[in-house]
């Protein structure tokens, strides 16, 4: 375990602002090439709570990596397109990328429908690709040249029934919108609830740009017995769905949302609707109420710091999938001497025990994404503020 | 121009040399993919022409048209398991019979009124396609499989370059023939006057249709090429902002020109990848050419860029 090996860990903790060594090492051959990472992000449209906070993420840290020597003796290159969450956008960019730009590595596509659309020209181009989207079909099954850093739709699922099945909750109603995070979440939800002791009554839908979600919850106030709400999904209408939830006087039963809204953005703009909602987060977002000897608690400490200081905003946990996208690429980029593709994507596969702010990462051939639930945490959201529960 | 062959054919050949002379200057694989993304607007652009330069009649809702052709690829191949060049076939033709069924109770309409119906014949096959989840793959969008040509996987986007600039000449060449052929005169006669031409005895409903339908069946048509070209489509295709796109591009080239729907095509699929780099600025900067061009060039680009040049022999 790298938590038990201190001076492993020491290094990790000072975040992504790679060992000094390597500057001091890499200084006689700062005239090579730089690494080039390529990205496509939702930086604006309604995947903006996304894509923003990644962005900066990325832009921060590769600054800071620069500043500190870079990686393997090179200096590192951030290319960064704005998808606005657009699959086809994100396709075009993504041959961008790889033709144009000719990039090493891509760190992106802040969404599931993002991902899936550029997947293909990615696999077929093969050089690694570190997706900071959502869902489980990402990287179930397996693709060759493809990884993700965020929990899965499923755990975040498997999580909230956890906490339903504790309350004692018997039958519950699942909202979502029709993008691929969404349909992927409601899928899960279905699947599991059984598992769980739970019925899943009700299974409603709205549309990609909705902007009242008022007829499906009230469907779900009109059938008898649901104990739970559900939501699937992430961005703008999330907050929609929030706020019509207040609206129609529902708070007597109780909601979870999964992780895709795990920003204080969806709190503010949501304007109290959110009060009591349980969301299962990465420990970035409660980063300050970790316990002191959690293994996260220095990365996921220096990680807020750095960029609130540079932002002069809260951190979310979008934010953190892009750093911990970026560690695990630059530590692979160390341990292949370069960035080689088939060897960089060999070591993003060896990762372990990488204390990422998201979690802990262990990869393998047959998990691509190298998280388990125990870096997951439940919170409540009480006076707008990120509680954690366990 | 001096001999009008000249300038029907002129424009033709200088067409094909440009497409044929193209990939010398080409660097690498993503301006080939630029290079088919411009070629199949085109395509659909020469199509709209003929409806909006010629027989005047305005359509708000073409991107339907191009996104059912490329659905139909996309669902009959991956869900179905259809050759891919039947599932095009099939998917013209139903686009050919969907755009018939629609253009007799629309095209009795005139001015906004037509624009106002094909506006929502585009928004309905729009949500139709984003929300029907099961077939459609929802707003995410659907993969599509590689056309095969027998043993062969037409993939690079080499390959796809001639396929769409080979599709794009012989339609340029269709139109030109059209134009210049009674039923052409027909057409034309409609946005003169449309009373006027009845009294000529041109079957003006029958006439109109003819137009819409051919005009959708190449829509359809170029989007089942992008389907396979790109192997990935999204309801987007069919969204309101796509249709204003291709009328843009027909208008901003110049209406009634062929050659003016090619060039719109192309400056406005290369002018947002040329832009890209202008980050917040790209839509200012799109905004300003747009209108800078409208403001000075009132008849669309090759129009007043032609009378420029004859202005300027004289």
């Amino acid at each position: 375990m790298t938590a038990r090996n201190p001076s492993r860990r020491l290094a990790l903790c000072l975040g992504v602002a790679t060992a000094v060594m390597l500057g001091a090492l890499g200084g006689a051959q700062a005239q090579q090439a730089p690494i080039k990472i390529g990205s496509f992000l939702a930086v604006t449209g309604p995947a903006s709570f996304l894509g923003d906070p990644e962005a900066k993420t990325l832009k921060l840290y590769v600054d800071r990596i620069n500043k500190a020597g870079g990686v393997a003796g090179r200096q590192l290159q951030l290319v960064v397109y704005d998808s606005a969450g657009d699959a086809k956008q994100a396709v075009s960019f993504a041959k961008r990328l790889i033709d144009e730009d000719k990039v090493d590595l891509i760190i992106g596509g802040s969404t599931t429908g993002e991902t899936m659309a550029a997947a293909p020209v990615v696999q077929e181009a093969e050089l690694p690709f570190i997706s900071l989207a959502g869902a489980n079909v990402v990287v179930e099954p397996v693709k060759k040249w493809i990884f993700k850093t965020p929990h899965s739709d499923r755990m975040a699922i498997e999580k909230i029934f956890e906490d339903a099945q504790k309350r004692e909750f018997k039958k519950v109603a699942v909202i979502g919108g029709p993008g691929g995070f969404d349909q992927s979440c409601r899928a899960e939800a279905v699947k599991l609830a059984p598992r769980y002791g739970l019925e899943v009554v009700a299974n409603e839908t709205y549309g990609a740009n909705d902007t009242e979600m008022t007829p499906q919850l009230t469907r779900i106030r009109s059938t008898p017995g649901v104990q739970a709400i559900v939501g699937c999904g992430f961005g703008a209408p999330t907050v929609i769905t929030a706020r019509n939830y207040k609206q129609l006087g529902m708070q007597n039963i109780p909601f979870y949302f999964n992780h895709g809204v795990g920003s204080d953005q969806f709190i503010k703009q949501s304007e109290g609707a959110t009060e009591g909602m349980r969301v299962p987060v990465a420990a970035v977002l409660v980063g300050d109420q970790l316990k002191a000897d959690d293994p996260q608690r220095p990365i996921v400490t220096d990680y807020r710091k750095t960029y609130t200081e540079a932002y002069n905003e809260p951190i979310s946990t979008f934010g953190g999938h892009a750093f911990d996208a970026l560690l695990i690429a630059t530590e692979a980029i160390k341990r292949a001497g370069g960035p080689d593709k088939a060897k960089v994507r060999d070591e993003i596969e060896k990762t372990k025990d990488l204390i990422g702010v998201d979690g802990i990462f262990t990869m393998s051939a047959t998990d691509h994404m190298g998280l388990d639930l125990r870096s997951f945490k439940m919170t409540e959201i009480k006076d707008g503020k990120w509680v954690l529960l366990y | 121009m001096a001999n009008p062959a000249l300038g029907r054919w002129g424009g033709l050949i200088v067409l094909i040399v440009v497409v044929a002379a193209l990939p010398l200057v080409l660097p690498n694989k993503f301006y080939y993919d630029i290079a088919v993304k411009t070629g199949l607007n085109a395509l659909v652009c020469v199509g709209l022409n003929l409806l909006i330069g010629y027989a005047g009649q305005i359509s708000l809702g073409h991107a339907a048209f191009f996104a059912l052709g490329g659905y139909a690829s996309a669902v009959l191949t991956t869900r179905y398991e259809w050759n891919g060049f039947l599932a095009l076939g099939a998917g013209a033709v139903a686009t050919g019979i969907v755009a018939y069924l629609v253009a007799r109770p629309i095209l009795r309409l005139k001015g906004h009124y037509l624009a106002m119906a094909t506006l929502a014949f585009g928004i309905i096959v729009s949500l139709v396609l984003n929300r029907e989840i099961w077939l459609t793959g929802g707003p995410d969008g659907i993969t599509v499989p590689t056309l095969r040509l027998g043993d062969m996987r037409l993939r690079s986007a080499e390959t796809w370059y001639w396929i769409t600039g080979g599709a794009l000449v012989v339609v340029t060449y269709l139109a030109l023939n059209l134009i210049h052929s009674p039923s052409g005169r027909a057409i034309r006669a409609l946005h003169g006057s449309e009373v006027a031409a009845e009294t000529l005895g041109i079957d003006v409903a029958r006439t109109k249709t003819m137009v819409f339908v051919l005009s959708a069946v190449i829509a359809a048509i170029a989007g089942s090429l992008f389907a396979h070209a790109d192997r990935f489509i999204t309801p987007n295709e069919a969204g309101f902002l796509r249709s204003v796109e291709l009328v843009t591009m027909v208008v901003l080239g110049g209406m009634a020109s062929t050659f003016g729907a090619i060039v719109g095509a192309a400056l406005l699929t290369v002018l947002p990848q040329a832009l890209a780099g202008f980050d917040e600025f790209k839509h200012i900067v799109l905004g300003a050419i747009l209108v800078g061009t409208m403001i000075f060039l009132p008849k669309g680009l090759v129009p007043s860029l032609g009378a420029l040049i004859r202005r300027w022999r004289r």
